[in-house]
């Protein structure tokens, strides 16, 4: 139910949107976030995105997975 | 699929469950709950019950809105789709809960128009294109899902579409978790927190229950390796004697959640007391429409007879929903109740604990 996924902005019209997943595009409406742009990608639940993904907190914790497969090197804190 | 197959990746969950061998190294067991019903199904899917050390076990929560719904909820949808001006729509997983004299599945097969929407916006464009049906939506969910309820309410009330109503089930996580926390019977050592709820709520509402009880929890989302990363988390924690709440799903998960959303929340509907499958009933950690809703509230205007509801017999879902028992546990798991037969309501749906344990089991 609390099913969400990361999903790209493919077109902006007022507080509506289409957002994109490997082959699957959908309309979404935009109306609970703020500042949607194109490129974005957002948490997509029931018709709705929720949520701006964070990029940069996306690839922080991409990293320090990376650091875990690395043991070698300094360990993450 | 970006920001998917990256935190699926092999050598990612292999570095985790070496970590986490690490620290079970000990062979203390630890059982960790997960209250989200899509982290349930994210588990069972990704098998990660077999992955982990034999010393830490997962018990599912009661975060599985279908499961924790009363049957009396059933019987009143039941009662509504009777009539004929009514159209039911809902979520899928509703369909083949049981309720005390059948499903909604079974209604419809008799003829009542019973529909299954993915969003509730197509519910309310339902009841925009047919102003001669009355079009009642079943609103269940938590923090992630009353948003667009919410959202939806406040848009046919703007344009006058009256014969759109919302019949509430919609919950709050937190009164579920103290009440869980706070009952000696669970013996639950740390939380896996609901990262959809929490992108929409936020940390603040999970912190004191993490201080008050002294209870590890990580915010996780529903990736393998976002699964794994929050037991890490809190197995470190408990073998360092910490309580903290760990926000690991931060791609999604802002300190503040999603203030919009919840404002949205607030101005259509307001807490009220919940009775939840296992836990019973808990103040305050419901929504129901707000009285400039009333006329979109289907308890308001189409209100039915409550008649002492009848759960299935024999069935251990309210133990399961807390973590006492297991499925396999219940006596009628896997030959009376299965997916294709279900008996209760955590067998029906795909994020309820026996639906899941049913699956894995068999893959
Ligand atoms: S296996 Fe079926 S009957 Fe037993 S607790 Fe689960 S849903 Fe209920």
């Amino acid at each position: 139910m609390c099913v969400a996924f990361p999903m790209r902005v493919t077109a902006v019209t007022g507080d509506r949107g289409r957002v994109a997943l490997g082959d699957v595009e959908q309309e979404v409406s935009l109306e609970l976030l703020d500042n949607v742009a194109v490129g974005d990608y957002v948490i997509v639940h029931a018709g709705f995105a929720l949520q701006t993904l964070d990029r940069g907190e996306a690839a922080e914790t991409l990293a320090m997975l990376g650091a875990l497969t690395r043991p070698e090197e300094e360990p993450a804190p | 699929m970006k920001y998917v197959s990256e935190f699926r990746a092999k050598a990612f969950i292999e570095a985790l469950l070496g970590e986490i061998a690490k620290e079970a190294a000990s062979g203390i067991r630890r059982t960790f709950m997960e209250v989200c019903g899509t982290h349930t199904a994210a588990i069972a899917r990704g098998g990660l019950k077999r992955l982990l050390p034999a010393a830490i076990k997962l018990v599912s929560g009661p975060g599985c809105p279908v499961c924790v719904t009363s049957t009396a909820y059933i019987d009143a949808a039941m009662a509504r789709a009777l009539r004929p001006e009514v159209t039911i729509a809902t979520f899928g997983d509703m369909l083949r809960v049981p309720g005390s004299a059948g499903t909604l599945e079974a209604a419809k097969a008799r003829g009542a128009d019973v529909r299954v929407v993915l969003s509730v916006l197509e519910a309310l464009a339902m009841a925009r294109e047919r102003p001669d049906r009355r079009v009642v939506f079943l609103g269940i969910g938590f923090e992630t899902t009353a948003p667009t309820t919410a959202a939806a309410l406040a848009r046919a009330r703007a344009e006058g579409i009256g014969n759109f109503l919302v019949a509430s089930a919609h919950k709050t996580m937190p009164a579920a978790m103290r009440a869980l926390a706070a009952d000696p019977a669970v013996a639950v050592e740390g939380y896996i927190c609901p990262g959809h709820v929490c992108t929409v709520a936020g940390l603040a509402p999970f912190a004191p229950l993490v201080e008050e009880f002294g209870i590890p929890a990580a915010i996780a989302g529903f990736e393998p390796t976002d699964v794994l990363a929050a037991v890490l988390a809190l197995i470190k924690q408990r073998n360092r004697g910490e309580s903290r709440l760990e926000n690991l799903y931060r791609r999604s998960v802002r300190p503040e959640g999603n203030p919009k959303a919840r404002r949205l929340v607030a101005s259509v509907f307001e807490p009220a007391d919940a009775w939840w499958r296992g836990l019973g009933v808990l103040p305050g950690s419901g929504l129901a429409l707000r009285r400039e809703y009333a006329a979109h509230d289907a308890d308001a205007v189409l209100p039915v007879a409550a008649e002492a509801p009848r759960e299935p017999a024999g069935c251990r879902c309210a133990d399961v929903l807390k973590g006492i028992i297991e499925p396999k546990d219940c006596p009628l798991f896997g030959e009376a109740c299965a997916p294709d037969r279900p008996i209760g309501a955590c067998m029906v749906s795909s994020e309820g604990a026996c639906h899941a344990a049913h699956r894995w089991d068999r893959s």
